[in-house]
């Protein structure tokens, strides 16, 4: 019984004696170092076409500070989608068209060596409805040479159904599924030497829910043919990735950049890819930067462009999402930068007009183009693997003020 | 007198007193270059963010909040 008082006062004194030393960590921090983001204003206008999808609309992204301790900003994003993919033709169904519309808000308070972060950010489809929260905490340390961050976002998606009747979209009333989502993630940024800045970041994200696409069908063998089902998928996920990325100021004015990321789930897919760019100013008011960028995966437990049989329950999960198989992509950029107007004008700073280019080129190993087979069964199995190419364009103008 | 040494190193430790930065304050001037950011255009990083998400198996790790995506 005593021995049993003597832990419990020990454990209480190390948390008194931790709390004590936090509160003189915050005290002794020196006063202001970390650096809130700059006031400014972007409206971008993006374009994806590739793969039988055609996704355009703006993005417009405000952020204001009150030039001590405070900023906050406010997005707000759209997509316009015309889609028909190679799983839409697949399954003999007409191109569908669908907005997307996300708006963001968040703050940023800075206190001495400290930054806290709050955000919410809202999606919404006709089928789709997506809500979550934000919380991350950054602090310099050790002269400013070392920034940690620490982030938590929880989030609630809801699913519907969308069905045609009399030509009319609606909503399937007997179907609603939800997932909750949880992401946890901590970093580091580290200046090196005076030309190189490193940067370290590891999250882990949790979902929990019904995960797959309502619409989506698995391809299965049978009587010498194949037939489709809807997909089943587990109903949680939890996956961890970690990336390290490099920034390298040149002899002369120029910086190459470099990132690795490794992934991997609890499906069973493993994942890489690694970017290197190459950023160069021409004069005091183009930049220019060029970026190639190398993706590869491997597929989930449960993926098969062909699955030997029906699920027949549950557990039997299925998947033919081309998202979940084994292939690589390659992205090739272009971005150029034009800024005008440094000597100020009204309350304006300074601003910019972007231009930025990006060629993608997918090519599955394990996803095979079944529309081949749609009129000869004999070819079941065997069509040659599927590929695409994207292109995705930005174009964007930048006010600081 | 343990614990009490080492709360005093930890508290030394990290409000910076005892280490000397190894870049002092007038030799950052190439890493405050705006082409040395690790997302010198939100918006645009973030869409191109959303663009890869939304077609690769891979999510996270790379350093910025998270969201809902609905990329469904």
């Amino acid at each position: 019984m005593v021995k049993a008082v003597k832990v419990v006062a020990v454990v209480a004194t190390s948390v008194s004696r931790f709390i004590l030393a936090s509160l003189i960590i915050a005290l002794t921090s020196p006063a202001h170092s970390a650096v809130l983001p700059e006031d400014r204003a972007d409206v971008l206008s993006h374009s994806y076409q590739g793969g039988g999808m055609d996704i355009t609309g703006p993005s417009i992204l405000v952020r204001k500070g009150d030039d001590k301790s405070f900023s906050a900003y406010a997005n707000y994003y759209v997509d316009n989608i015309s889609s028909a993919s190679i799983d839409v033709q697949t399954l003999g169904a007409s191109e569908y068209k669908e907005e997307r519309t996300e708006q963001s808000v968040g703050f940023d308070y800075l206190h001495g060596k400290s930054i806290m972060s709050f955000g919410y950010t809202n999606s919404e489809e006709n089928d789709y409805v997506s809500d979550s929260y934000h919380f991350g905490i950054s602090m310099d340390m050790f002269g400013d040479l070392t920034t940690v961050s620490m982030g938590y976002s929880r989030g609630k998606d809801s699913i519907y159904k969308t069905l045609f009747v009399d030509g009319n979209k609606t909503r399937d009333p007997d179907f609603h599924e939800t997932v909750e989502r949880q992401q946890y993630s901590v970093g580091l940024s580290q200046v090196v030497t005076k030309n190189l800045i490193l940067g370290l970041n590891f999250e882990t994200i949790t979902d929990e829910g019904f995960l797959n696409n309502p619409y989506r069908q698995y391809r299965y063998e049978f009587a010498g043919a194949d037939r489709f089902d809807f997909e089943v998928y587990p109903g949680t996920r939890t996956s961890r990735a970690g990336s390290i990325k490099f920034n390298y100021y040149l002899p002369y004015r120029a910086a190459i950049h470099y990132k690795e990321r490794i992934f991997t789930d609890d499906w069973g897919i493993e994942a890489n890819d690694s970017e290197v760019g190459y950023t160069h100013p021409f004069g005091e008011n183009v930049i220019v930067e060029f970026r190639y960028r190398l993706y590869s995966q491997t597929r989930a437990d449960f993926y098969s462009d062909l699955h030997a049989e029906k699920s027949t329950q549950p557990l039997d999960f299925r998947a033919r999402d081309k998202e979940l198989s084994t292939y690589d992509s390659t992205t090739l950029g272009l971005a150029v930068s034009y800024e005008f107007g440094k000597s100020g004008w009204g309350f304006v700073d300074k601003a910019s007009v972007n231009l930025a280019f990006d060629y993608m080129k997918f090519e599955y190993e394990d996803f095979r183009d079944a529309r081949v087979s749609r009129d000869d069964a004999s070819l079941v199995g065997n069509e040659p693997a599927y590929q695409f190419s994207a292109n995705v364009l930005q174009l964007f103008l930048s006010v600081w003020y | 007198m343990r614990p009490v040494a080492l709360m005093l190193l930890l508290v030394v430790f990290i409000s910076g007193c005892a280490i000397e930065p190894w870049v002092q304050p007038y030799e950052r001037a190439n890493l405050a270059d705006p082409i040395m950011s690790f997302s010198r255009d939100p918006v645009s990083s973030s869409y191109r963010k959303h663009v890869f998400e939304a077609r690769e198996g891979a999510r996270g790790g790379e350093g910025s909040q998270g969201g809902g995506c609905g990329c469904n």
